[in-house]
């Protein structure tokens, strides 16, 4: 039954996210006149005004990819603009405000936005309100356990139900009540709090495991990209190398690997993440490289060429901050991509392991014990539908960033 | 043309190189490879054992000597086409893996599940594109992200709880009913769906979102063309637009990603295969690997390695073949 409401549930969700997105988000055409622009009050207006002649103005539209640098500043300048000089009558826009501008108005990564700060925040300070519970904290007492059997007369005529009532010392597989909101597991530990903590540490990695692989990408892609030669040859090799290596497989080798040299438990998922980085750094650095060997044979390239500039300098100042844009958005969309791959090594039991949480653990019990995957869905469920949350989260976000960062966009 | 293609595969050859030296290098590096689980469970069971038999059981499997010589001797023995047996069934492991229960599972799975991807996305795609930032688009749009969003274990789980143990509508897990017996074919292959059709079900959903993705982009880059516009001022009917002028155009980058598609096609869903207890490819390399099978492990990796790699050759030059536009050379 609880299927029948989730699935309601999530078509509803679908279609209000599209109504909404789709309802606040008129389609203005990309070119108007600065008359129509005017009469609504504070809209964005998308050209330059420019005086010129004797009679007043003449309006010159600006190319689409100048469009969003320029705003007016109020509505009530009609008659003062001829006489303003061309940049009073216009602001600025430095580009990092046009793209947040950019990105707050696209109401997809809004929603990604917010479903995601609810994470945060229900995962960093959820555990600080409600401490009832630890994270490995089993609860032990007396409960009773009730179990249903069918018993039957000598004869086999009549049929009894026969409830027994034994009494275990765990506190295992209760119902969600207000005592544990969404019941305990089969160890008798809080699902909810456990829900919390394992998202701390889901969250965490997979925004150390994207830095770190970033962080190779951007320095080996940008040798490769402005070295070339030998230098590009030698990086490019390795990253068809790594590339062709298939990660999960190779993922469960090194678990292995790393489990039989008494790897300590605290660090086991750090370090198993530390070393998926570095086999998966070849796409970040080939989206760097290709996008440095187009910029270094820009003009502004040749003019810090004769500036003097030193090497460092001329990467990591000139023409990086230029790539930023892709590297976001690769970067926000990798985060989701990393928190599938902790759920699943968790899954496979290579991750964080038992007593200690994460989504994925929580979500494993189901891979050996059927009777869980069918009658506690309080147990599994809830993590799985934290990791949706959090993979789909980081990816409207990015499809968003996707728009707002595109130089190209109009709108 | 020719020179071309000579030149990639003797890259190719040594990119295979790399990636077999470091998988051979990994998988030594297991301390508690096969031979000493094996010598574990024979310790347990009270049976004495000396360093010369540990010895001699290590020569048996070819696991004596530095890493080094195993990995020369590993690629001596490929060049003649033997990949081993697998240390687990003692069968030969190419046999082993080439039976119709294993990668014929692995394959009608996927192509199955490829045909269905691509007849369900490339509309999605249209249509998203074609209505760009209307409500169908962002409808279109925020289901594919769901569905890239699914950890496929989770899916896979819930499907399996939901159609086969509460709707009964699906078998649970396996490959056929082992309590049933089929008197004609027809009864057989309904079982075989019934028992393929979730796992299809979980790796299409997973898939649908990329493709959907990539055709709404070319979609739009195509859209956008001046060639479109002359289309549609010559006066042609929209449908005409979009279906003989836009939608072939889109079709340069599904075709060459068909190539592309050629390890998926063969590697085996791991994790599906894994949750809904399949005899594929995959959940025979996943048990490989958690019991150090290194044959296995080696023949299997490499045999997607080798596929990934003439996939990349194969969709490079699928774009020389399709689009008059790109030369390679």
């Amino acid at each position: 039954m609880e299927y029948l409401y989730l699935m309601i549930l999530t078509c509803l969700l679908v279609l209000a996210i599209a109504y909404f997105v789709n309802n606040k988000r008129s389609i203005k055409p990309s070119l108007s006149f600065a008359g129509v622009n005017r009469s609504q009050n504070g809209s964005f207006t998308l050209k330059l005004s420019k005086t010129s002649g004797e009679n007043g103005q003449t309006e010159t539209e600006t190319t689409a990819a100048t469009t969003e640098t320029v705003e007016q500043e109020g509505g009530d300048q009609t008659v003062t603009d001829a006489e303003k000089p061309l940049d009073k009558n216009v602001r600025l826009l430095s580009p990092t405000r046009m793209v947040v501008r950019r990105f707050l108005r696209s109401k997809l990564s809004i929603v990604g936005l917010v479903m995601l700060i609810s994470l945060f925040v229900f995962c960093w300070l959820g555990p600080v309100v409600y401490n009832r519970w630890g994270e490995i904290e089993t609860e032990r007492g007396v409960f009773p356990d009730y179990t249903k059997e069918i018993v039957y007369d000598e004869n086999h005529e009549v049929e009894y139900i026969q409830l027994i009532v034994k009494y275990k010392e765990i506190n295992s597989l209760a119902a969600p009540s207000a005592e544990h909101l969404l019941g305990t597991d089969e160890q008798g530990m809080d699902v909810f709090t456990r829900l919390m903590y394992g998202g701390r540490l889901s969250l965490t990695i997979s925004f150390l495991a994207v830095f770190l692989i970033s962080f190779l990408g951007i320095v080996l892609g940008g040798l490769a990209g402005y070295y070339g030669g030998w230098v590009d040859n030698l990086i490019m090799r390795i990253c068809d190398v790594l590339m062709c290596l298939p990660t999960l497989p190779l993922m469960l080798i090194i678990g292995t690997v790393l489990d039989s040299n008494g790897v300590p438990q605290d660090w086991y998922i750090y370090l198993l993440m530390g070393i998926l980085s570095i086999f998966s750094w070849p796409g970040m650095a080939r989206l760097v490289r290709g996008q440095i060997l187009y910029l270094r044979e820009q003009e502004y390239m040749v003019a810090a060429e004769a500036m003097g500039y030193s090497t460092g300098r001329k990467i990591f100042k000139h023409l990086v901050p230029n790539i930023m844009p892709q590297i976001i958005v690769s970067m926000t969309l990798s985060l989701g991509s990393m928190i599938l791959y902790e759920s699943t090594l968790s899954y496979l039991g290579l991750g964080v392991r038992i007593p200690y949480a994460s989504w994925g653990t929580m979500v494993s019990i189901i891979s050996e014990r059927t009777d869980i995957l069918q009658n506690n869905f309080n147990v599994w469920g809830p993590p799985g539908i934290c990791i949706i949350i959090a993979v789909l989260g980081f990816n409207f976000i990015g499809d968003g960033l996707i728009d707002a960062l595109d130089p190209k966009q109009r709108r | 043309m020719f020179k071309y293609i000579l030149k990639r595969l003797g890259i190719s050859i040594l990119i295979l190189l790399g990636v077999s030296i470091i998988l051979y290098v990994l998988l030594r590096c297991m301390p508690s490879d096969f031979v000493e689980q094996k010598i574990l469970a024979l310790a347990t069971n009270g049976v004495t054992v000396t360093d010369e038999f540990v010895e001699k059981m290590k020569a048996s499997y070819g696991l004596d000597g530095t890493i080094l010589q195993g990995y020369f001797k590993w690629l001596f023995n490929v060049f003649r086409l033997d990949f081993g047996e697998s240390f687990i069934s003692h069968r030969e492991v190419l046999s082993d893996i080439f039976r119709a229960d294993r990668i014929g599972t692995s394959f009608f799975v996927a192509a199955v599940a490829t045909v269905f991807e691509f007849l369900i996305a490339i509309p999605l795609g249209i249509t998203a594109a074609t209505h760009q930032y209307s409500f169908r688009d962002y409808a279109v749009t925020v289901l594919v992200l769901i569905g890239i969003s699914l950890p496929s274990f989770f899916f896979g789980k819930v499907l399996q709880d939901v159609f086969a143990y509460k709707l009964r509508l699906f078998s649970i897990a396996g490959m056929t009913d082992a309590n049933l017996s089929f008197n004609n074919p027809w009864d057989e292959f309904k079982d075989y769906i019934g028992h393929m059709a979730l796992p299809i079900f979980t790796v299409t959903l997973l898939s649908i979102g990329g493709r959907m993705r990539m055709t709404r982009t070319n979609m739009l880059e195509v859209l956008n063309a001046d060639y479109i516009r002359t289309a549609r001022a010559k006066g042609l009917s929209e449908s005409k637009v979009i279906y003989k002028h836009a939608f072939r155009n889109t079709l340069i980058p599904i075709v060459t990603g068909l190539a592309g598609l050629i390890p998926s096609l063969f590697s085996g869903a791991m994790i599906t295969e894994q949750v809904f207890k399949l005899t594929g490819i995959g959940s025979y390399a996943l048990n490989a690997m958690t019991q150090g099978d290194i044959p296995v492990i080696m023949t299997y990796n490499m045999f997607l390695a080798t596929l990934s790699v003439l996939g990349v050759l194969m969709s490079d030059l699928m774009y020389g073949l399709v689009d008059p536009r790109v030369k390679l050379a």
